[in-house]
């Protein structure tokens, strides 16, 4: 079994060298094979077809369901006359990850079959302290979680196909792209926290130069630079708590630290809690270093679907769900990660709701949704938590590539370039009201039950007054007053969020139609196939007693949705080609930067940063470099004392030399 | 006659040749005070080997080998003079100062 996961890390790795370095090559004996790009590269589409196949397994009814033709549509999207030159690459990117998918869904369902945690080592790292040890463990969630993984990477690559066919540095973005897979399944399958510590900072440097693949323009890399280091100040909180949660533990295997968590020291669970936290709150998005993600949407769509809404975002909250043990005995911890989700998902969807760009649309409610996951993991319920991270990322997935199709159709990210595309995209239509009905969580698609778990779970906390009861063994508790402002954003957001998607969906699809085309077949396949996942995986949740929902709950959840959706309606109906943003008036420029967060952050600490760097480097010109700088006058003047006696004349030399054996005779007769 | 005088005198003929090396501006009248103080010497060596009654006369030896040096010596001297002179149209040993520290320019 962890053969198998070590196989579905070490394949997107060895696509991503082996691309880079073959990948050229091998396009050049493929096409010297007198291979036509129309018809070649049989092999990597039915390979990819199957896995999806799988994936979306008991659904015969979505919308896509000649899910095998995905095989052959795959190959007319691949590069046709304009990009011959990427074949190769295509190839060393799309076939190790279908084989990474087809991977990950036999981990799936061998855990399936025969539940339990099973862990191998490949080697121990000796340290000073703790020694760390290189290797795998599978159980549920992690097989869960790689399923997820692999599918969206494989629907992205294949996607990416077509959309990224006029781009000259493919290769290196497939390489990319491949290497966050292995990454991000590295993270997921982690046995030991350095080695999930590894696979974290490898995908933080892939989301980098991803984000930054447009990096002529200038935008773009700062959007880069502003990810990467936004995620670094987590970063480093992150590998301060896992320092001391080996340390206190003794070692850094996951499931010995679990273990020994109970008996450390309260504070020190505490802080290796809270600096975690840092961690999940740089890498997922959450308030207060949210900044980043919006702006990483200068990235190409296809990445933000992959590492901003899919799976890097929601490695945060992994990383709370795998060390849940640890969160749980510290309960200080759990209120700090309901608080910071509170706000978090109820600015963020204020944030959405305004926004002119449809993806940032779309990013801040990845926010949002991501406080939801933490939301869930505040209250207590790890199942509900994880089950919304699964149906989000691939309802995001599916909204992400959606815009990126109507991107491509349009022409530009501005929603009030969009509008009534309807009848022009019918296929990007209905998968995309698929997702956005599952993100303003509609039933029956997938956002509704997950959601619904996690209100649920909220509910029964805050009328518990705290008390995380349905845990086994659960004497933890969390403030009442957290609990209930968890249980009210959770409410409010459901009511914004229904707002905004009502908003971007009308806004892109009615209004006064407007001529586009339809995207291409490798764009159109991925989107359907996980439109099908997310309007089919909410009814895997009704397998457990704890996600099932239940009509108080759900009742009060879908009343704010109705709600968030009429209010939205109504200030539309009146105007359907305007923005229904502007009814908010002076709010919201407000809403639209996000509470100026961005500029708050650029006094507090950029422009602060920047003066200090300044007068450091003033320091150094004007007193250091100053110092050295002195010295010269005075070695100068020095020597043009020296050089006074040289006039050049030997006679003054010979009185010189005169004069002294004159004295030196004295000297010597006067001494003796 | 004691060998003070002819000491004495040799030594103020050295201090006149010291003096026309050290102060005289003409190069020819400074090859002629470097004669002046070879000389002095010469006139110091027959002194002594008088003086000393020396059997195998040494000093008059050593003094016929200083004239020859000598005369050596001024022939190459004056050979040097005079190609100054033709470079230089002057053989003013003040105004020979290309080895001096040029004028340092303001920084």
């Amino acid at each position: 079994m962890t053969v198998l996961a070590a196989q579905a890390v070490v394949l997107p790795f060895l696509g991503a060298v082996f691309g880079l370095l073959l990948g050229p090559w091998l396009t050049r004996i493929l096409v010297a094979g007198g291979v036509r790009t129309a018809e070649d590269t049989p092999p990597a589409p039915p390979t990819e077809a199957r896995g999806v196949e799988e994936h979306v397994e008991a659904v015969p009814g979505v919308p896509g369901e000649p899910v095998p033709q995905e095989g052959r549509a795959a190959p007319a999207g691949l590069p046709g006359g304009g990009s011959r030159g990427a074949l190769g690459p295509v190839l060393f990117a799309v076939l190790p990850t279908a084989l990474t998918t087809v991977l990950t869904l036999v981990i799936a369902l061998a855990v399936w079959r025969n539940p339990g945690t099973r862990t191998a080592t490949l080697a121990e790292v000796r340290t000073g302290g703790p020694s760390i040890l290189v290797g795998l463990s599978v159980d549920g969630l992690a097989a869960l979680l790689a399923v997820l993984v692999g599918v969206v990477a494989l629907a992205v690559q294949v996607y990416s196909v077509a959309y990224m066919r006029d781009e000259p540095r493919y290769s290196s973005y497939a390489a990319f792209v491949s290497l966050f897979t292995s990454a991000m399944l590295l993270v997921v399958f982690a046995r030991d926290l350095m080695v999930l510590y590894v696979g974290w900072e490898i995908m933080g440097i892939c989301s980098y130069f991803l984000v930054g693949h447009h990096w002529e323009d200038k935008a773009n890399s700062r959007a880069a630079v502003k990810a990467f280091l936004v995620t670094r100040v987590g970063d480093a909180g992150l590998l301060l708590g896992v320092i001391v949660l080996g340390l206190g533990a003794g070692s850094f295997d996951i499931a010995t630290v679990l273990d020994e968590v109970g008996g450390m020291p309260h504070t020190t669970v505490v802080v290796a809690a809270l600096l975690l936290l840092c961690g999940v709150a740089g890498k997922s998005a959450q308030f207060p270093l949210h900044t980043w993600l919006p702006d990483a949407m200068a990235g190409p769509t296809p990445i933000s679907a992959l590492i901003h809404a899919a799976t890097m975002v929601a490695a945060g909250v992994y990383l709370v769900a795998r060390l849940y043990g640890v969160f749980l005995t510290a309960p200080v911890a759990l209120a700090v990660l309901g608080v910071v989700a509170a706000v978090s998902m109820v600015g963020a969807a204020l944030a959405a709701l305004a926004q002119r760009d449809l993806k940032r649309v779309l990013a801040y409610s990845t926010i949002s949704q991501l406080a939801i996951m933490a939301a869930g993991l505040a209250v207590g319920s790890e199942p509900a938590a994880m089950f919304h991270l699964v149906t989000h990322g691939a309802f995001k997935a599916l909204l992400f590539l959606s815009a990126g199709c109507v991107i491509h159709a349009v022409g530009s990210n501005l929603l009030a370039d969009m509008g009534g595309l309807r009848k022009a995209m019918p296929v990007t239509f209905v998968c995309m009201t698929i997702g956005y009905a599952a993100l303003a969580g509609l039933p029956p698609v997938a956002g509704f039950f997950s959601k619904d778990a996690v209100i649920e779970h909220a509910q029964n906390v805050a009328f518990n007054d705290g008390a995380l009861g349905v845990l086994p063994g659960g004497g933890t508790s969390i403030p009442a007053w957290t609990a209930w402002t968890v249980y009210l954003s959770l409410l409010l957001t459901t009511a914004l969020t229904a707002a905004y998607a009502l908003r971007a969906w009308l806004m892109t699809f009615f209004g006064p139609e407007r001529a586009a085309h339809e995207a291409p077949a490798a764009m159109r396949w991925p989107i359907i196939v996980l439109a099908g996942a997310s309007a089919v995986i909410g009814f895997f949740g009704l397998a457990a007693e704890e996600l099932r929902p239940h009509f108080g709950a759900a009742a009060m959840a879908l009343l704010f949705t109705a709600a968030g959706a009429g209010a939205m309606l109504l200030a539309w109906r009146d105007a359907p080609a305007s923005d229904p943003a502007d009814r908010l008036k002076k709010v919201r420029p407000l809403l639209e930067n996000a509470f100026y967060m961005d500029g708050l952050y650029d006094r507090v600490i950029v422009r602060p940063v920047k003066w200090t760097g300044r007068m450091v480097r003033g320091a150094d010109t004007r007193v250091v470099d100053g110092a050295v700088e002195a010295t010269v006058p005075a070695a100068r003047g020095l020597g043009a004392l020296a050089r006074l006696p040289q006039t050049g004349n030997p006679q003054t030399y010979l009185t010189g030399l005169l004069a002294g054996a004159v004295f030196l005779v004295l000297a010597v007769v006067a001494l003796t | 006659m004691s060998v003070a005088y002819p000491v004495v005198f040799s030594a103020l003929l050295f201090s006149v040749g010291v003096y026309g090396v050290l102060a005289r501006r003409n190069a020819i009248l400074v090859l002629m005070s470097v004669e002046l103080m070879l000389n002095a010497v010469n006139l110091n060596l027959v002194a002594f080997d008088v003086w000393l009654r020396d059997a195998l006369h040494g000093g008059q030896v050593l003094t016929l080998f200083t004239i020859v040096v000598a005369a050596a010596e001024v022939g190459l001297g004056l050979a040097i003079v005079l190609l100054l002179y033709r470079n230089r149209s002057n053989i003013d040993v003040d105004r020979q100062d290309t080895l001096r520290e040029p004028e340092q320019e303001a920084r």
